[in-house]
Protein backbone atom coordinates (compact mmCIF):
# COMPACT_ATOMS: atom_id res chain seq x y z
CA UNK A 1 0.00 0.00 0.00
CA UNK A 2 1.19 3.33 -0.83
CA UNK A 3 1.79 5.71 2.33
CA UNK A 4 0.76 8.59 1.50
CA UNK A 5 2.70 11.88 2.64
CA UNK A 6 0.78 15.51 3.06
CA UNK A 7 2.32 17.52 0.45
CA UNK A 8 0.49 20.89 1.68
CA UNK A 9 4.13 22.41 2.87
CA UNK A 10 5.87 22.67 -0.41
CA UNK A 11 3.28 25.49 -1.17
CA UNK A 12 5.21 27.33 1.35
CA UNK A 13 8.77 27.52 0.66
CA UNK A 14 11.23 30.52 1.08
CA UNK A 15 14.72 32.03 0.54
CA UNK A 16 17.48 30.28 1.93
CA UNK A 17 20.70 31.82 1.07
CA UNK A 18 23.32 29.40 -0.58
CA UNK A 19 26.54 30.33 1.33
CA UNK A 20 28.21 33.32 3.26
CA UNK A 21 26.66 33.46 6.68
CA UNK A 22 26.74 35.53 9.68
CA UNK A 23 25.58 33.49 12.36
CA UNK A 24 23.96 35.06 15.88
CA UNK A 25 24.19 32.68 18.63
CA UNK A 26 21.92 31.77 21.11
CA UNK A 27 21.44 32.58 24.97
CA UNK A 28 19.22 28.90 25.87
CA UNK A 29 21.25 26.86 23.70
CA UNK A 30 24.82 27.73 24.75
CA UNK A 31 24.22 27.62 28.05
CA UNK A 32 22.03 24.67 28.00
CA UNK A 33 23.39 22.24 25.32
CA UNK A 34 26.51 23.86 24.99
CA UNK A 35 28.37 21.54 22.66
CA UNK A 36 25.44 22.48 19.59
CA UNK A 37 26.55 25.32 18.38
CA UNK A 38 29.91 24.35 17.72
CA UNK A 39 28.52 21.11 15.72
CA UNK A 40 25.97 23.46 13.85
CA UNK A 41 28.99 24.99 12.81
CA UNK A 42 31.64 21.80 12.45
CA UNK A 43 28.98 20.79 10.03
CA UNK A 44 28.48 23.44 8.08
CA UNK A 45 32.26 24.53 7.16
CA UNK A 46 33.42 20.69 7.38
CA UNK A 47 30.47 18.68 5.96
CA UNK A 48 29.73 21.43 3.99
CA UNK A 49 32.19 23.15 3.25
CA UNK A 50 30.38 26.73 3.96
CA UNK A 51 31.68 30.08 5.00
CA UNK A 52 29.91 30.93 8.44
CA UNK A 53 30.69 33.95 10.60
CA UNK A 54 31.16 33.44 14.24
CA UNK A 55 31.28 36.96 15.76
CA UNK A 56 32.63 37.97 19.30
CA UNK A 57 30.88 41.02 19.57
CA UNK A 58 27.63 40.63 19.37
CA UNK A 59 24.58 40.09 22.12
CA UNK A 60 21.73 38.65 23.28
CA UNK A 61 18.81 39.97 21.02
CA UNK A 62 17.14 40.36 24.39
CA UNK A 63 14.17 38.34 23.37
CA UNK A 64 13.26 36.33 26.51
CA UNK A 65 13.17 39.62 28.55
CA UNK A 66 11.19 41.02 25.34
CA UNK A 67 8.43 38.68 25.66
CA UNK A 68 8.16 38.56 29.30
CA UNK A 69 7.33 42.20 29.19
CA UNK A 70 9.98 43.44 30.57
CA UNK A 71 11.75 45.78 28.30
CA UNK A 72 10.29 48.19 25.25
CA UNK A 73 10.15 47.83 22.20
CA UNK A 74 12.08 50.54 21.60
CA UNK A 75 15.15 48.82 23.47
CA UNK A 76 14.90 45.25 21.61
CA UNK A 77 14.54 47.25 17.94
CA UNK A 78 17.49 48.61 18.51
CA UNK A 79 19.49 46.00 20.03
CA UNK A 80 18.56 44.10 17.06
CA UNK A 81 19.49 47.07 14.46
CA UNK A 82 23.26 46.80 16.22
CA UNK A 83 23.50 42.88 15.76
CA UNK A 84 22.65 43.71 11.42
CA UNK A 85 25.25 46.93 11.84
CA UNK A 86 28.05 44.27 12.99
CA UNK A 87 27.40 41.97 10.52
CA UNK A 88 27.54 45.10 8.04
CA UNK A 89 30.88 45.38 9.21
CA UNK A 90 31.94 42.00 9.48
CA UNK A 91 31.04 42.11 5.70
CA UNK A 92 28.32 39.74 5.15
CA UNK A 93 24.76 40.07 3.95
CA UNK A 94 23.13 36.69 4.96
CA UNK A 95 22.17 36.26 8.98
CA UNK A 96 20.93 32.96 10.23
CA UNK A 97 20.51 32.78 13.71
CA UNK A 98 20.75 30.25 16.31
CA UNK A 99 17.18 30.37 18.35
CA UNK A 100 13.38 30.61 17.65
CA UNK A 101 12.67 33.27 19.78
CA UNK A 102 15.61 35.42 18.58
CA UNK A 103 14.35 34.47 14.53
CA UNK A 104 10.80 35.45 15.43
CA UNK A 105 12.10 38.74 17.28
CA UNK A 106 14.53 39.40 13.91
CA UNK A 107 11.42 39.06 11.30
CA UNK A 108 9.15 40.96 14.07
CA UNK A 109 11.84 44.17 13.94
CA UNK A 110 11.84 43.53 10.29
CA UNK A 111 8.12 43.60 9.59
CA UNK A 112 7.86 46.39 11.87
CA UNK A 113 9.67 48.05 10.12
CA UNK A 114 8.16 47.90 7.10
CA UNK A 115 4.23 48.55 8.36
CA UNK A 116 5.49 51.40 10.39
CA UNK A 117 8.88 53.26 8.20
CA UNK A 118 9.05 55.70 11.40
CA UNK A 119 10.19 53.26 13.64
CA UNK A 120 12.90 52.33 11.19
CA UNK A 121 14.33 56.24 11.18
CA UNK A 122 13.49 56.67 15.37
CA UNK A 123 15.93 53.07 15.41
CA UNK A 124 18.66 54.30 12.75
CA UNK A 125 18.47 57.41 15.11
CA UNK A 126 19.23 55.68 18.27
CA UNK A 127 21.43 53.25 17.66
CA UNK A 128 23.86 56.02 15.63
CA UNK A 129 23.47 58.51 18.92
CA UNK A 130 23.82 55.48 21.39
CA UNK A 131 26.98 53.57 19.78
CA UNK A 132 27.74 55.43 16.25
CA UNK A 133 26.66 52.65 14.43
CA UNK A 134 24.42 52.68 11.20
CA UNK A 135 22.96 49.24 9.49
CA UNK A 136 21.35 47.47 6.34
CA UNK A 137 18.96 45.22 6.40
CA UNK A 138 20.16 41.81 5.35
CA UNK A 139 19.67 40.37 2.21
CA UNK A 140 18.39 37.10 3.79
CA UNK A 141 17.88 35.82 7.24
CA UNK A 142 16.62 32.76 8.24
CA UNK A 143 16.84 30.02 11.06
CA UNK A 144 19.98 28.01 11.52
CA UNK A 145 17.66 24.13 10.86
CA UNK A 146 16.05 26.40 7.33
CA UNK A 147 20.00 26.01 5.74
CA UNK A 148 20.31 21.98 7.78
CA UNK A 149 17.11 21.55 6.02
CA UNK A 150 18.22 23.72 2.31
CA UNK A 151 21.34 20.92 2.41
CA UNK A 152 19.59 17.90 3.62
CA UNK A 153 19.95 15.64 0.75
CA UNK A 154 23.75 17.00 0.60
CA UNK A 155 23.73 15.65 4.31
CA UNK A 156 22.22 12.65 3.77
CA UNK A 157 24.93 11.66 1.25
CA UNK A 158 27.18 12.00 3.80
CA UNK A 159 25.75 9.98 6.75
CA UNK A 160 26.89 6.60 8.10
CA UNK A 161 24.03 5.79 9.71
CA UNK A 162 19.86 6.15 8.77
CA UNK A 163 16.98 7.01 10.86
CA UNK A 164 16.51 3.36 10.48
CA UNK A 165 16.11 0.60 13.42
CA UNK A 166 19.45 -1.47 12.77
CA UNK A 167 17.38 -4.10 14.73
CA UNK A 168 14.00 -4.71 13.11
CA UNK A 169 14.87 -2.06 9.87
CA UNK A 170 12.28 -0.42 10.82
CA UNK A 171 12.05 3.53 9.84
CA UNK A 172 12.69 5.33 13.48
CA UNK A 173 9.06 7.03 14.59
CA UNK A 174 10.43 10.71 14.92
CA UNK A 175 7.99 13.68 16.36
CA UNK A 176 9.23 16.68 15.14
CA UNK A 177 8.64 20.06 17.19
CA UNK A 178 8.62 23.28 16.02
CA UNK A 179 9.27 25.98 18.28
CA UNK A 180 5.97 28.07 18.05
CA UNK A 181 8.26 31.64 16.85
CA UNK A 182 9.62 30.04 13.91
CA UNK A 183 6.29 29.99 11.98
CA UNK A 184 3.75 30.90 14.21
CA UNK A 185 3.49 34.48 13.67
CA UNK A 186 4.93 35.15 10.13
CA UNK A 187 4.41 31.49 8.75
CA UNK A 188 5.26 32.99 5.37
CA UNK A 189 9.24 33.10 6.69
CA UNK A 190 8.90 29.51 8.11
CA UNK A 191 9.40 26.74 5.29
CA UNK A 192 5.88 24.60 5.12
CA UNK A 193 4.13 27.71 6.54
CA UNK A 194 2.88 27.46 10.46
CA UNK A 195 -0.05 24.93 9.82
CA UNK A 196 2.42 22.29 7.72
CA UNK A 197 6.16 23.14 8.75
CA UNK A 198 8.29 21.15 7.00
CA UNK A 199 11.85 22.25 8.17
CA UNK A 200 11.98 19.11 10.66
CA UNK A 201 9.71 16.76 9.04
CA UNK A 202 11.83 17.04 6.01
CA UNK A 203 14.95 16.00 7.51
CA UNK A 204 13.02 13.15 9.20
CA UNK A 205 11.31 11.81 5.27
CA UNK A 206 15.27 12.39 3.55
CA UNK A 207 17.49 10.70 6.50
CA UNK A 208 14.81 7.42 6.84
CA UNK A 209 12.40 8.22 9.07
CA UNK A 210 9.03 8.28 9.88
CA UNK A 211 7.09 11.21 10.57
CA UNK A 212 4.36 10.97 13.65
CA UNK A 213 1.41 12.69 13.25
CA UNK A 214 -0.07 12.91 16.59
CA UNK A 215 -2.96 15.28 17.94
CA UNK A 216 -0.99 18.02 19.69
CA UNK A 217 1.76 17.92 17.17
CA UNK A 218 1.55 21.72 16.79
CA UNK A 219 0.82 22.43 20.53
CA UNK A 220 3.36 24.94 22.83
CA UNK A 221 6.09 23.12 24.79
CA UNK A 222 4.99 25.21 27.60
CA UNK A 223 7.60 28.18 27.95
CA UNK A 224 5.60 31.46 28.38
CA UNK A 225 8.48 33.30 29.05
CA UNK A 226 7.69 34.77 32.13
CA UNK A 227 5.56 31.78 33.23
CA UNK A 228 8.89 29.25 33.06
CA UNK A 229 10.80 32.32 34.67
CA UNK A 230 9.42 32.50 38.03
CA UNK A 231 9.54 29.32 39.83
CA UNK A 232 5.77 30.20 41.40
CA UNK A 233 4.50 29.84 37.75
CA UNK A 234 6.01 26.74 35.93
CA UNK A 235 2.92 25.02 36.40
CA UNK A 236 2.07 26.53 32.61
CA UNK A 237 4.97 24.92 31.30
CA UNK A 238 4.95 21.45 32.51
CA UNK A 239 1.30 21.55 32.21
CA UNK A 240 1.38 22.24 28.16
CA UNK A 241 4.66 20.24 27.87
CA UNK A 242 2.70 16.79 29.71
CA UNK A 243 -0.07 17.43 27.46
CA UNK A 244 2.10 16.97 24.14
CA UNK A 245 3.29 13.68 25.82
CA UNK A 246 0.14 12.25 26.43
CA UNK A 247 -0.98 12.87 23.32
CA UNK A 248 2.31 11.54 21.55
CA UNK A 249 2.57 8.45 24.09
CA UNK A 250 0.34 6.14 21.94
CA UNK A 251 2.25 6.62 18.86
CA UNK A 252 5.32 5.51 20.98
CA UNK A 253 7.99 7.64 19.40
CA UNK A 254 11.76 6.67 19.20
CA UNK A 255 12.97 10.53 19.71
CA UNK A 256 11.84 13.95 19.23
CA UNK A 257 14.08 16.59 17.32
CA UNK A 258 13.09 20.15 17.86
CA UNK A 259 14.20 23.41 15.80
CA UNK A 260 14.23 26.07 19.33
CA UNK A 261 16.35 25.49 22.53
CA UNK A 262 14.19 26.60 24.68
CA UNK A 263 11.43 23.34 23.26
CA UNK A 264 14.39 21.17 23.62
CA UNK A 265 15.01 22.07 27.28
CA UNK A 266 11.76 22.02 28.50
CA UNK A 267 10.66 18.37 26.55
CA UNK A 268 14.07 17.35 27.83
CA UNK A 269 13.63 18.24 31.29
CA UNK A 270 10.15 18.23 32.05
CA UNK A 271 10.39 14.56 31.00
CA UNK A 272 12.48 14.18 34.72
CA UNK A 273 10.11 16.05 36.30
CA UNK A 274 7.22 14.12 35.32
CA UNK A 275 8.66 11.06 35.85
CA UNK A 276 10.06 11.87 39.48
CA UNK A 277 6.24 13.73 40.39
CA UNK A 278 4.00 11.11 39.29
CA UNK A 279 5.69 7.91 38.52
CA UNK A 280 4.83 8.45 34.91
CA UNK A 281 7.34 7.96 31.66
CA UNK A 282 6.89 8.71 28.25
CA UNK A 283 9.83 6.36 26.25
CA UNK A 284 10.07 2.36 26.35
CA UNK A 285 11.47 0.40 29.82
CA UNK A 286 10.71 3.28 32.06
CA UNK A 287 13.27 5.58 29.77
CA UNK A 288 12.40 8.84 29.03
CA UNK A 289 11.86 9.58 24.67
CA UNK A 290 15.22 11.19 24.02
CA UNK A 291 15.15 14.96 23.12
CA UNK A 292 17.27 16.24 20.46
CA UNK A 293 18.06 19.24 18.28
CA UNK A 294 18.02 18.72 14.35
CA UNK A 295 22.12 19.37 14.55
CA UNK A 296 22.74 16.71 17.11
CA UNK A 297 20.90 14.00 14.95
CA UNK A 298 22.87 15.42 12.24
CA UNK A 299 25.64 14.90 14.29
CA UNK A 300 25.00 11.06 15.34
CA UNK A 301 24.26 10.22 11.61
CA UNK A 302 27.61 11.57 10.19
CA UNK A 303 29.27 9.32 12.53
CA UNK A 304 30.14 12.21 15.63
CA UNK A 305 31.21 10.54 18.62
CA UNK A 306 27.30 11.38 20.87
CA UNK A 307 29.65 12.14 23.85
CA UNK A 308 32.26 15.18 21.47
CA UNK A 309 28.85 16.61 20.43
CA UNK A 310 27.15 17.01 24.11
CA UNK A 311 24.33 14.21 24.50
CA UNK A 312 25.57 12.91 28.07
CA UNK A 313 24.07 16.81 29.23
CA UNK A 314 20.92 15.77 28.55
CA UNK A 315 18.61 14.61 30.96
CA UNK A 316 16.84 11.94 29.22
CA UNK A 317 19.06 9.09 28.79
CA UNK A 318 19.81 8.59 24.67
CA UNK A 319 21.18 5.48 24.71
CA UNK A 320 17.94 3.86 23.75
CA UNK A 321 18.26 5.95 20.50
CA UNK A 322 21.98 5.00 19.90
CA UNK A 323 21.46 1.57 20.00
CA UNK A 324 18.32 1.53 17.32
CA UNK A 325 20.52 3.17 15.18
CA UNK A 326 23.31 1.12 15.26
CA UNK A 327 25.57 3.51 16.97
CA UNK A 328 28.39 2.21 18.53
CA UNK A 329 29.86 4.37 21.64
CA UNK A 330 32.06 3.64 24.61
CA UNK A 331 30.04 3.75 27.99
CA UNK A 332 33.02 4.64 29.81
CA UNK A 333 33.72 7.67 27.77
CA UNK A 334 30.15 9.23 28.92
CA UNK A 335 30.84 11.27 31.99
CA UNK A 336 34.78 12.19 31.91
CA UNK A 337 36.32 15.18 31.86
CA UNK A 338 38.82 16.88 30.10
CA UNK A 339 41.30 14.64 29.05
CA UNK A 340 39.66 11.59 30.38
CA UNK A 341 39.50 13.07 33.64
CA UNK A 342 37.34 11.30 35.88
CA UNK A 343 35.00 13.47 37.44
CA UNK A 344 32.24 11.08 38.71
CA UNK A 345 29.04 10.22 37.75
CA UNK A 346 25.32 12.38 38.19
CA UNK A 347 22.96 11.12 40.87
CA UNK A 348 20.21 9.16 39.20
CA UNK A 349 16.91 9.88 39.14
CA UNK A 350 14.75 7.78 41.01
CA UNK A 351 12.13 7.18 38.92
CA UNK A 352 13.33 7.95 35.09
CA UNK A 353 15.33 5.23 34.08
CA UNK A 354 19.10 6.57 33.00
CA UNK A 355 22.01 4.59 32.19
CA UNK B 1 -1.82 64.01 31.48
CA UNK B 2 -2.79 61.85 28.27
CA UNK B 3 -5.48 59.11 29.16
CA UNK B 4 -4.97 55.71 29.31
CA UNK B 5 -6.35 54.95 25.81
CA UNK B 6 -3.80 57.80 24.24
CA UNK B 7 -1.17 56.41 25.59
CA UNK B 8 -2.14 52.83 24.50
CA UNK B 9 -2.82 54.04 21.16
CA UNK B 10 0.81 55.12 20.63
CA UNK B 11 2.30 51.35 20.86
CA UNK B 12 2.28 49.83 17.05
CA UNK B 13 1.81 46.73 18.99
CA UNK B 14 -1.62 47.56 19.83
CA UNK B 15 -2.27 49.36 16.18
CA UNK B 16 -1.22 46.46 14.68
CA UNK B 17 -2.54 43.73 16.42
CA UNK B 18 -5.98 45.36 17.10
CA UNK B 19 -8.80 45.04 13.97
CA UNK B 20 -12.35 44.78 14.47
CA UNK B 21 -12.72 41.62 16.77
CA UNK B 22 -15.69 39.78 16.15
CA UNK B 23 -15.40 37.78 19.31
CA UNK B 24 -15.75 34.05 17.99
CA UNK B 25 -12.68 33.34 20.43
CA UNK B 26 -10.78 30.93 18.25
CA UNK B 27 -7.83 32.71 19.74
CA UNK B 28 -9.05 31.31 23.46
CA UNK B 29 -9.69 27.80 22.00
CA UNK B 30 -5.91 27.56 20.92
CA UNK B 31 -4.39 29.55 24.02
CA UNK B 32 -2.07 27.59 26.00
CA UNK B 33 -2.78 30.45 29.30
CA UNK B 34 -6.16 29.61 28.30
CA UNK B 35 -5.79 26.06 29.36
CA UNK B 36 -4.06 26.07 32.26
CA UNK B 37 -5.64 29.53 33.85
CA UNK B 38 -8.49 32.03 34.42
CA UNK B 39 -7.13 33.80 30.96
CA UNK B 40 -9.63 34.71 28.44
CA UNK B 41 -7.88 36.58 25.19
CA UNK B 42 -11.10 36.77 23.40
CA UNK B 43 -12.34 38.72 26.48
CA UNK B 44 -9.15 41.04 26.66
CA UNK B 45 -9.67 42.07 23.01
CA UNK B 46 -13.06 42.38 23.23
CA UNK B 47 -12.80 44.72 26.40
CA UNK B 48 -10.12 46.89 24.87
CA UNK B 49 -12.06 48.06 22.03
CA UNK B 50 -14.70 49.01 24.03
CA UNK B 51 -12.63 51.95 24.82
CA UNK B 52 -13.71 52.35 28.00
CA UNK B 53 -11.18 54.10 30.62
CA UNK B 54 -12.17 52.61 33.74
CA UNK B 55 -11.89 48.96 32.48
CA UNK B 56 -9.13 49.36 30.72
CA UNK B 57 -7.43 50.84 34.17
CA UNK B 58 -9.07 47.75 35.93
CA UNK B 59 -7.48 45.37 33.23
CA UNK B 60 -4.28 47.19 33.75
CA UNK B 61 -4.50 46.64 37.33
CA UNK B 62 -5.43 42.93 37.35
CA UNK B 63 -3.39 39.91 37.10
CA UNK B 64 -5.23 38.35 33.75
CA UNK B 65 -2.62 40.61 31.35
CA UNK B 66 0.28 38.71 32.74
CA UNK B 67 -0.76 35.23 32.08
CA UNK B 68 -0.46 35.20 28.64
CA UNK B 69 2.98 32.87 27.43
CA UNK B 70 3.24 34.99 23.93
CA UNK B 71 3.61 31.74 22.23
CA UNK B 72 1.77 33.64 19.51
CA UNK B 73 -0.07 31.13 18.73
CA UNK B 74 -3.68 33.44 18.51
CA UNK B 75 -1.48 35.53 15.39
CA UNK B 76 -1.67 32.42 13.50
CA UNK B 77 -5.49 31.86 13.72
CA UNK B 78 -7.35 35.24 14.30
CA UNK B 79 -9.54 35.35 11.20
CA UNK B 80 -10.11 39.37 11.58
CA UNK B 81 -5.98 39.51 11.67
CA UNK B 82 -6.35 40.84 15.46
CA UNK B 83 -3.28 39.95 17.59
CA UNK B 84 -4.48 39.14 20.88
CA UNK B 85 -0.90 38.93 21.98
CA UNK B 86 0.94 42.27 20.82
CA UNK B 87 -2.39 43.88 22.62
CA UNK B 88 -1.14 42.03 25.52
CA UNK B 89 2.55 43.35 24.94
CA UNK B 90 1.26 46.94 24.85
CA UNK B 91 -0.87 46.69 28.07
CA UNK B 92 1.82 45.13 29.75
CA UNK B 93 3.74 48.22 28.83
CA UNK B 94 1.77 50.64 29.87
CA UNK B 95 0.87 48.37 33.21
CA UNK B 96 4.72 48.86 34.01
CA UNK B 97 4.88 52.86 32.56
CA UNK B 98 1.65 53.86 34.90
CA UNK B 99 2.96 51.59 38.03
CA UNK B 100 -0.21 50.22 38.01
CA UNK B 101 1.67 47.21 37.74
CA UNK B 102 2.25 46.47 41.22
CA UNK B 103 -1.35 46.53 41.83
CA UNK B 104 -1.39 42.62 40.92
CA UNK B 105 0.14 39.63 42.55
CA UNK B 106 0.91 38.64 38.85
CA UNK B 107 2.42 41.79 37.46
CA UNK B 108 4.65 43.17 40.54
CA UNK B 109 6.61 39.65 39.97
CA UNK B 110 8.05 41.79 36.94
CA UNK B 111 10.41 42.81 39.79
CA UNK B 112 11.67 38.94 39.92
CA UNK B 113 12.68 38.89 36.27
CA UNK B 114 14.08 42.25 35.68
CA UNK B 115 16.40 41.10 38.81
CA UNK B 116 17.53 37.47 36.91
CA UNK B 117 16.71 38.10 33.13
CA UNK B 118 17.22 41.56 32.92
CA UNK B 119 20.35 41.97 35.03
CA UNK B 120 21.99 39.04 33.50
CA UNK B 121 21.73 41.04 30.23
CA UNK B 122 23.54 44.06 31.28
CA UNK B 123 26.02 42.11 33.28
CA UNK B 124 26.56 39.23 31.34
CA UNK B 125 25.45 40.15 27.43
CA UNK B 126 22.74 37.01 28.07
CA UNK B 127 19.62 36.75 29.10
CA UNK B 128 20.48 33.61 30.71
CA UNK B 129 23.86 32.43 31.78
CA UNK B 130 25.40 29.31 33.16
CA UNK B 131 26.49 30.55 36.33
CA UNK B 132 23.23 31.68 37.73
CA UNK B 133 21.52 28.74 37.34
CA UNK B 134 21.40 26.75 40.33
CA UNK B 135 19.17 23.87 41.30
CA UNK B 136 17.75 26.21 43.67
CA UNK B 137 16.34 28.24 41.26
CA UNK B 138 15.86 26.48 39.11
CA UNK B 139 15.13 22.53 41.00
CA UNK B 140 14.21 21.19 37.48
CA UNK B 141 17.39 20.82 35.85
CA UNK B 142 18.18 17.70 37.33
CA UNK B 143 21.19 15.69 38.77
CA UNK B 144 22.83 15.75 34.67
CA UNK B 145 22.77 19.26 35.28
CA UNK B 146 24.00 19.86 38.58
CA UNK B 147 26.97 17.22 38.18
CA UNK B 148 27.81 19.43 35.02
CA UNK B 149 27.90 22.48 37.08
CA UNK B 150 29.86 20.99 39.77
CA UNK B 151 32.26 20.21 36.83
CA UNK B 152 32.14 22.64 34.48
CA UNK B 153 35.49 23.56 34.36
CA UNK B 154 36.67 20.28 32.92
CA UNK B 155 33.21 19.90 31.34
CA UNK B 156 33.14 23.25 29.19
CA UNK B 157 36.77 22.26 28.16
CA UNK B 158 35.68 18.87 27.17
CA UNK B 159 32.85 20.64 24.57
CA UNK B 160 34.79 22.85 23.23
CA UNK B 161 33.45 25.68 24.15
CA UNK B 162 34.41 29.43 25.42
CA UNK B 163 33.37 29.40 28.71
CA UNK B 164 34.89 32.85 30.91
CA UNK B 165 37.28 33.51 27.73
CA UNK B 166 37.80 36.51 25.63
CA UNK B 167 37.49 35.05 22.35
CA UNK B 168 34.87 34.10 19.87
CA UNK B 169 32.64 30.76 20.74
CA UNK B 170 30.54 29.31 23.09
CA UNK B 171 29.47 30.98 26.48
CA UNK B 172 32.83 33.29 25.11
CA UNK B 173 33.00 36.62 27.58
CA UNK B 174 31.02 39.23 26.52
CA UNK B 175 33.20 42.19 25.69
CA UNK B 176 33.14 45.41 27.75
CA UNK B 177 32.69 47.14 24.59
CA UNK B 178 29.64 45.27 23.90
CA UNK B 179 28.63 45.54 27.18
CA UNK B 180 28.80 49.42 26.79
CA UNK B 181 26.90 49.76 23.61
CA UNK B 182 24.03 47.64 25.74
CA UNK B 183 24.06 49.92 28.31
CA UNK B 184 24.16 52.81 25.64
CA UNK B 185 21.18 51.70 24.04
CA UNK B 186 18.80 50.86 27.34
CA UNK B 187 19.53 54.14 27.98
CA UNK B 188 19.09 55.79 24.84
CA UNK B 189 15.40 53.77 24.15
CA UNK B 190 14.27 53.52 27.42
CA UNK B 191 15.35 50.28 28.94
CA UNK B 192 17.35 51.46 31.86
CA UNK B 193 14.06 53.88 33.02
CA UNK B 194 12.05 50.87 32.31
CA UNK B 195 13.93 49.23 34.85
CA UNK B 196 14.40 51.87 36.97
CA UNK B 197 10.29 52.32 37.07
CA UNK B 198 10.14 48.28 38.17
CA UNK B 199 12.35 48.95 41.13
CA UNK B 200 10.91 52.23 42.18
CA UNK B 201 7.12 50.80 41.95
CA UNK B 202 8.59 47.99 43.76
CA UNK B 203 9.84 49.37 46.52
CA UNK B 204 6.71 50.94 47.68
CA UNK B 205 5.18 47.86 47.33
CA UNK B 206 7.75 46.27 49.25
CA UNK B 207 7.23 48.57 52.20
CA UNK B 208 3.85 47.98 52.15
CA UNK B 209 3.88 44.29 52.23
CA UNK B 210 7.01 44.76 55.00
CA UNK B 211 9.16 42.85 53.07
CA UNK B 212 12.95 43.43 53.40
CA UNK B 213 13.70 45.73 49.51
CA UNK B 214 17.36 45.55 49.67
CA UNK B 215 18.82 44.48 46.47
CA UNK B 216 19.14 41.89 44.55
CA UNK B 217 17.54 38.29 46.41
CA UNK B 218 16.46 40.06 48.91
CA UNK B 219 13.08 39.31 50.99
CA UNK B 220 10.87 40.96 48.38
CA UNK B 221 12.30 38.70 45.57
CA UNK B 222 12.23 35.81 46.98
CA UNK B 223 8.90 36.03 47.98
CA UNK B 224 7.56 37.26 44.53
CA UNK B 225 10.08 34.19 42.80
CA UNK B 226 8.35 31.89 44.77
CA UNK B 227 4.98 32.37 46.17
Amino acid sequence: MKIRINEIWAAHQKEIAEDHYYFARSCIRQNIFPAAENLYLNILKDELGKDIFDDERHTTCTGIAYHSGLIPMETIMTVVARQFALMNEAGYENFVVSCVTSFGIYVEMLETWKHFPETLHKTRTALKKATGKSFEIPKNLVHASDIIYKFRKELSDKTRYKLVNQNTGEPLKVVDHIGCHYAKIFPSHGVGGAEYPYVLAGLTDEWGGKQVDYPERRHCCGFGFRQYLLKSNRGYSVTNSKKKFESMYPYKPDVIIANCPGCTFFLDRWQYVIAEQQGKTYGENGFGIPVLTYEEIAGLLLGYDPWDIGLQIHQVTVEPLLDKLGIEYDPEKKYKGINGEDIGIPEKPNILKSV
Amino acid sequence: MPTLYEQLEKDVRYIEGSKACMNCGVCTAICPAAEVSDYDPRMIVSLVQQKDEAELEKLLKSDTIWRCGECLSCKTRCPRGNVPCYIIQALRALSIETGLFIESEQGRKQLAIKRTVGDHILKYGYCIYFDEVDLETYPEQGPVWDWFRNNRESMMERLGTSYKKNTSGTLRNTSKESLDDLKKIFDETGGTQRFEKIEQYSSVKAKELKKDFSGEKDEYWKYLYNE
